[in-house]
């Protein structure tokens, strides 16, 4: 079947889609975005959580005709290599990357958790964190320097302004 | 394999009766673990998230109607006053990412005896409205429940909404599971308080091939609590009606030994939920206000 629907802000088109196929693998597969992860392909790990209507969700679990017109945003949409999102740079400054294979999915995680929680105006306290992350699985960090992320990208989104004019 | 999107209830229900092999999904949740790990290749999928009916809730002469596609994040942030005990439970369930897809009707029709909801539906006497072509029919919650991940639904059926009177009296949710996220329950327990008609609800879930309530112990406690005039005095619960209220909890299960938990931990399990969660939920019954 084809599929049609717009992903980072893009319209996409694929055809020749087995109606039993994940969107998962549609993004990885076919529309050339490995970005999002995958890993156990059953919702336990959030390796490959992405953004459908600005709703976070696995997307091994979303079948791909459901995002027939839906708007998805993955993790190529956050950034690009000269300008990080501040969500990425956050990462990397706390040292929450080693293999880097469930950032993918934590980014969207964290980018929903800090964007709702400053929306209702104060930063995400840790129990909130962790609450927020359950679904993501990291076998490399132990989870510290992903919180220490989490807080510093908080931080950050809170206050734009400070560093260099973007 | 094909996919069909109806995008009215009407239209769902005829795919249903021209495809009965036709495998609905929702949130996909159970669907597409299922189909990932080649274990379900249907005949056609019948994507249930373009039917507006669905995804709404709405009050009908005090009782909650719950479509069958809200997902359980809805259900905790729109619900949470109104259906304290499916909240609760909900709040329970996998991850922020599940809860965002998951639904009560993807959850009723799997019917796994270690679904989240069937306690607090049991407790709160939910009723499942389900339909098809031929007509719609409502089933109490305590008949849905067939066997193994069976329920009641006809092949040509689909569920269309849950309906849950709001509470009159507190509600309460417990689930042993090794971690606080991402867990099937190895055991669980739903409580619901019914002050209006003096009586008490009761769900087991995971310690049986099914979920069920247990009647016994709910009579037992209903029996005590007007015959010692508690509903109306809102004194202090006696600790043997309390612990007598846990051990009948525990005989109405029928466990087995598996690799979340042995029968007799899942029995024992239950007893000091039952316990525990009368407990909170008589503290809450004593102070808060007459109604
Ligand atoms: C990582 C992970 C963690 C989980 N954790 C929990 C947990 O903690 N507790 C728990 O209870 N469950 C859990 N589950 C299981 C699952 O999320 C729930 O059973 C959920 O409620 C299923 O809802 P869904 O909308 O995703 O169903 P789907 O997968 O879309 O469908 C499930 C079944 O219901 C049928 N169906 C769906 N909607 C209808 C309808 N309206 N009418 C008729 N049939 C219908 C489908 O045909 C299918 O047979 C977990 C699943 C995963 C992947
Ligand atoms: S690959 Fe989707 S949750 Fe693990
Ligand atoms: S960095 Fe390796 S899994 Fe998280």
């Amino acid at each position: 079947m084809r599929l049609t629907c717009t992903v980072n802000g893009s319209a996409q088109q694929v055809d020749d889609v087995w109606e039993g196929e994940s969107l998962l693998y549609v993004l990885r597969e076919r529309m050339g975005l490995p970005g999002s992860k995958n890993a156990c392909e059953q919702g336990e790990c959030g390796s490959c959580t992405v953004y459908l209507d600005g709703v976070p969700v696995c997307s091994c679990l979303v079948a791909a005709g459901q995002a027939e017109g839906r708007a998805i945003g993955t993790v190529e949409g956050m950034g690009s290599e000269e300008t990080l999102h501040p969500v990425q740079q956050a990462f990397l400054d706390a040292g929450a990357v080693q293999c880097g294979f469930c950032t993918p999915g934590l980014l969207v995680a964290t980018d929903d958790l800090v964007t709702r929680s400053l929306a209702a105006g104060a930063p995400p306290a840790d129990a909130e964190i962790r609450e927020a992350l359950a679904g993501n699985l990291c076998r490399c960090t132990g989870y510290e320097k992903i919180l220490d992320a989490v807080k510093l990208a908080a931080q950050r989104m809170a206050a734009p302004t400070t560093g260099a004019p973007r | 394999m094909r996919f069909l999107q109806p995008t009215t209830w009407a239209e769902a229900l005829e795919a249903k009766t021209v495809h009965p092999d036709a495998v609905a999904i929702a949130g996909g949740t159970d669907v597409m673990v299922a189909v990932n790990f080649g274990r379900l290749r249907p005949a056609a999928l019948l994507d249930l998230t373009r039917v507006g009916e669905l995804q709404e809730w709405g009050t009908e002469d005090g009782v909650v109607r719950l479509g069958a596609g809200v997902p359980y994040a809805r259900v905790i942030t729109e619900l949470g006053d109104r259906l304290p005990g499916l909240a609760m439970a909900s709040r329970t369930i996998g991850s922020p990412q599940i809860r965002n897809r998951g639904t009560v009707g993807g959850n009723l029709a799997t019917a796994s005896p270690a679904g989240d909801a069937h306690p607090a539906l049991l407790a709160a006497d939910a009723e499942v409205e389900v339909a098809s072509v031929r007509g719609t029919r409502t089933i109490p919650i305590s008949d849905f429940y067939r066997g193994v991940k069976r329920s009641a639904l006809a092949a040509d059926e689909l569920i269309a909404a849950v309906r849950i009177r709001p509470p009159s009296g507190p509600q309460q949710y417990s689930k042993i599971g090794t971690r606080n996220a991402m867990v099937i329950a190895v055991a669980a327990f739903g409580l619901a308080l019914h002050p209006d008609r003096r009586a008490v609800g009761t769900g087991i879930g995971s310690a049986a091939p099914t979920p069920r309530r247990a009647t016994a112990a709910e009579d037992f406690l209903a029996g005590e609590l007007a015959s010692a005039g508690l509903w109306e005095s809102r004194a202090e619960l006696p600790a043997t009606t309390a612990a007598r209220f846990g051990e009948l909890v525990a005989s109405a299960a029928a466990p087995i030994d598996d690799v979340r938990g042995t029968a007799a931990y899942r029995v024992h399990a239950l007893s000091v939920m039952a316990r525990r969660t009368l407990g909170w939920a008589w503290t809450e019954y004593r102070t808060s206000k007459e109604v």
